[in-house]
């Protein structure tokens, strides 16, 4: 039976390690905004290439 | 009317705003002004016009927005280094806080900032608080140009006084954060280990069993330490100042808990009830942390600081130096540019002044001063700079030296008992006397059985569920206020609306409008045509009144030439219209000794003749809300009323009509007065809700019961209060007070059902039949059972009463 004091162990070390995660998380701020990182992680990257394209089509038009 | 216009006029692309007095296209674009085009262009150069995908017009309107060198005091180093968060020469960070931030554009550009110039490494948008942080190198962009950047792009900063005394505040949450996360791991841990147990199963080793009994103290241990400190420190508080709080019981209850666990692991006779322990704890915080619910982006604490300039440019050898404003001492003479605030009290140098007190006492239309006058700290300064010679430093000066008074000192509402401390007295006692009670009934047959008894009394009347009824319901109600824009400071508050018997209004910019002002003619029928006349002389001044009566003439005035122009300073103006020769302006410049029946009041009113006959006036009055008329109506039965007002009494009948014969109106009242008025009727044991919007109201907001500032839109400044509420939110103020004394009845109803599942949880414990396994059913199942009472009945009865 022992080797259920073994599995105890190891799994209050998981519990206690996501709770350091947790404390780590907290204490970086990462609480106390939670509404600006909701909205920032919908901007798009890839878009800024294709605002560019249709930068160069303008350009082009006005070149004609 | 205006409204009338039917014509599609075009929607600037950047901001949104309908291209009427100005109509730019530049790249098929349409724009409304210069500025608007300019961000444009700078953002296309760069590459960052997603800024325009993310929202439709995302941008802030740039009409009337200048800055030329007004940010020149950002190059002082004395001043400039009391706005940085931190400096080393190469790297520096800066915070400000920056109103016009919206809309998800608005994040997106400011964070890619870096894209546009040189020197900054990073920025960061704290959307809710309105905030932008930025690292950047001052060596290559300075400060100055760093907020003159945000500027052009439409995000203007704040920087006021308040700034320079920056205190790094952390998140109060934080900890609460970290608490709420310990007793989760704990409670999780402990249910977890204790599951053997709660199923009578026999199978496991006395070895394992230690083992996962000693594991529970050593995991309960942060949640008694830790957790629980807040309680014990607030038990202890209260009870050193003879005082018992809802805290007493709860800790009480916590220490039971923990000691008789304790006991019962190490001397092996069961398996003690650290699972409820750290549950309760978990419960607890949680609904601590449902009721410490802020608006994060409002300030309810700000004072005249945060409306005050940081600098001010000071004459020294005839040269202009700027200073921070708070070395300003009495005989410097200091210039104020257009659109700046005068810091304090001074006498003016120039030869006119117009000032603009709309922020002090809200009233819109600007004052008037000439050369020598005396003026008062708080107004801006609109058209050409002025030159003051100061009299007062700035904390001393007639507005300021309001934050002198104790009101601003001490404590507000300490003498304030909230109904759950009420009650706990009552409760802690009966707990302490059935404990006892159990005790000495089973003393007789033996000493164990009768401590085992009292022990489970006290564990189970641990108030955890009237704990959670008040946080839950005020929480709940506090956002259903919050959906109608009537932000308030903390759930306190509501409890506090329950109390009130007297309404305090102030007039200016509360019940009447900020920015309208009606005028109207009183005498003589007159002609259109001199009506005509008269918009064109008017038209010719820069007086505030004469503009006002400028815009309220709809007529065209094309073509109508003005001969022998005259304007005296404090009196009025006079010309040659069409022939005819008219005078505007007061009594005693336009009628000479005449006797009239409409000259008996003082009010704001212009007085106009033609060819010396008086023909009339034009009284100038200003706009009362819409619904205020229904507000008074439906508080009148219930409230007294008070109308404070720094006017004068001008207005006196229209208030008469609109409060009442029984209501108190006081005019010319000042900061100190208003606030003293208050004092007052609270000496007669009246309980005061004090509705004000300006900067002279700050005293009174602040020594009333509850202060309310009411402002046109939150990210404007109000002063210090209890609530901030929009003016459109005004109409419900009936509803609010209703609605609290609703919120205080679920409350109510909810301390009820947690004193059943408290009598029910009793009778077990004195029939000594409190396993820890009944124990760690009935504690969550009661505390849930009212959390979801008190949310969905005060959810309900909003959508009864139509507040969400």
């Amino acid at each position: 039976m022992s080797v259920i004091i073994i599995l105890i162990v190891v799994s209050i070390l998981v519990a206690l390690f996501f709770l350091a995660i947790f404390f780590w998380a907290v204490k970086t701020g990462q609480f106390d905004d939670t509404v600006s990182p909701s909205i920032r992680m919908l901007f798009d990257d890839k878009k800024q290439s294709k605002s560019k394209e249709e930068i160069g089509d303008k350009e082009q038009k006005k070149g004609k | 009317m205006a409204g009338m216009n039917k014509v599609e006029k075009p929607l600037c692309f950047h901001c949104g705003d309908t291209c009427d007095r100005e109509h730019i296209v530049f790249e098929e674009k349409d724009f409304c002004c210069n500025g608007c085009k300019t961000v444009y262009e700078i953002l296309n150069q760069n590459d960052l016009c997603i800024y325009y995908d993310l929202q439709k017009n995302p941008g802030i309107s740039l009409k009337s927005k200048k800055f030329d060198d007004k940010y020149a005091f950002l190059d002082n180093e004395e001043i400039s280094k009391l706005i940085l968060d931190f400096n080393d020469g190469e790297k520096a960070k800066i915070t400000f806080y920056i109103p016009s931030i919206h809309c998800s554009s608005c994040i997106w550009l400011l964070e890619n900032l870096y894209k546009l110039t040189d020197g900054i490494s990073h920025s960061r948008v704290n959307f809710v608080k309105k905030e932008f942080s930025a690292d950047f190198n001052p060596s290559i962009i300075s400060i100055r140009k760093l907020v003159e950047l945000l500027s052009t792009l439409g995000y203007e900063p704040s920087i006021s006084l308040e700034d320079s005394n920056k205190k790094s505040e952390k998140s109060i949450n934080r900890s609460l954060y970290l608490k709420i996360g310990v007793a989760a791991f704990a409670f999780g841990n402990i249910m977890l280990l204790s599951f053997a147990e709660y199923f009578g199963f026999e199978g496991l080793e006395m070895n394992v069993q230690r083992f996962m009994s000693y594991l529970n103290i050593l995991l309960s241990l942060p949640v008694v330490f830790y957790c629980a400190s807040d309680y014990f420190k607030s038990a202890y508080s209260g009870l050193s100042q003879k005082f018992i709080n809802i805290d007493v019981p709860i800790s009480l209850g916590i220490i039971v808990l923990f000691l008789r666990s304790l006991y019962e692991i190490i001397s092996m006779s069961g398996p003690g009830y650290l699972d409820s322990l750290s549950g309760l704890l978990f419960f607890l915080l949680v609904g601590r942390w449902f009721q410490n619910y802020t608006y994060q982006g409002l300030s309810f604490d700000r004072d005249y600081k945060s409306y005050f300039p940081l600098a001010i440019y000071k004459y020294v050898e005839g040269r202009l130096r700027s200073i921070p404003v708070s070395q300003i001492v009495k005989g410097d003479e200091i210039n104020v540019r257009n659109q700046e605030i005068i810091p304090a009290d001074g006498i003016l140098k120039s030869s006119r002044a117009n000032i603009d007190y709309s922020f002090v006492t809200g009233e819109s239309n600007p004052v008037s001063k000439e050369i020598g006058e005396y003026i008062y700290a708080g107004g801006r300064q609109l058209g050409e700079s002025i030159r003051l010679e100061v009299v007062k430093p700035v904390s001393q000066s007639y507005l300021t030296q309001l934050w002198n008074n104790d009101a601003f000192t001490k404590e507000k509402n300490q003498n304030f008992e909230i109904l759950i401390n009420k009650i706990s007295k009552y409760f802690t006692v009966a707990v302490l006397v059935i404990g006892l009670g159990g005790f000495l009934f089973w003393i007789d047959k033996d000493l164990k059985t009768a401590l085992n008894a009292m022990t489970a009394v006290l564990i189970v009347a641990c108030p955890c569920a009237l704990t959670l009824s008040a946080p839950f319901t005020m929480g709940t109600t506090m956002r259903i206020f919050g959906n109608r824009n009537f932000f308030i400071k903390n759930v306190n508050v509501i409890e506090r609306l329950l109390n009130i018997t007297h309404i305090v209004f102030d007039k200016t910019g509360t019940i009447t409008y900020n920015q309208k002002s009606e005028v109207n003619y009183e005498g003589e029928l007159v002609m259109q045509e001199d009506f005509r006349n008269i918009k064109a002389l008017a038209m010719n001044s820069t007086h505030p009144l004469s503009r006002l009566l400028a815009e309220s003439i709809d007529e065209n005035i094309d073509n109508i030439s003005l001969e022998k122009y005259v304007e005296i300073t404090g009196a009025g103006l006079q010309a040659v219209v069409g022939g005819y020769t008219y005078k505007l302006g007061n009594r005693d410049f336009v009628v000479q000794n005449a006797h009239n029946s409409f000259m008996t009041t003082d009010a704001t009113q212009i007085y106009v003749s033609k060819n010396e006959q008086l023909l009339g006036r034009f009284k100038i009055e200003n706009k009362y809300r819409d619904g205020i008329q229904e507000v008074v109506a439906s508080l009148k039965s219930k409230f007294n009323f008070s109308i404070l007002t720094g006017d004068n009494k001008t207005e006196e009948q229209r208030l008469i009509d609109l409060f009442g014969e029984a209501s108190a109106y006081k005019f010319k009242q000042s900061p100190q007065q208003k606030l003293n008025y208050i004092v007052e009727l609270q000496k007669s044991s009246e309980n005061v809700l004090m509705i004000g919007d300006g900067l002279n109201d700050a005293g009174a907001l602040r020594q009333s019961d509850i202060g309310i500032s009411v402002t046109d839109d939150t990210s404007n400044f109000t002063p210090a209060s209890d609530a901030i509420m929009t003016s459109n939110a005004l109409r419900y103020l009936p509803d609010f007070m209703d609605f609290a004394h609703i919120s205080h009845r679920i409350v109510v109803a909810a301390f009820i059902i947690s004193f059943l599942y408290n009598i029910f949880g009793i009778s077990f414990a004195l029939s000594g039949g409190l396993t820890p396994l009944v124990a760690a059913i009935l504690m969550p199942l009661s505390s849930i059972s009212v959390v979801v009472f008190a949310t969905t009945i005060t959810n309900l009865m909003a959508k009864i009463k139509k507040l969400i």
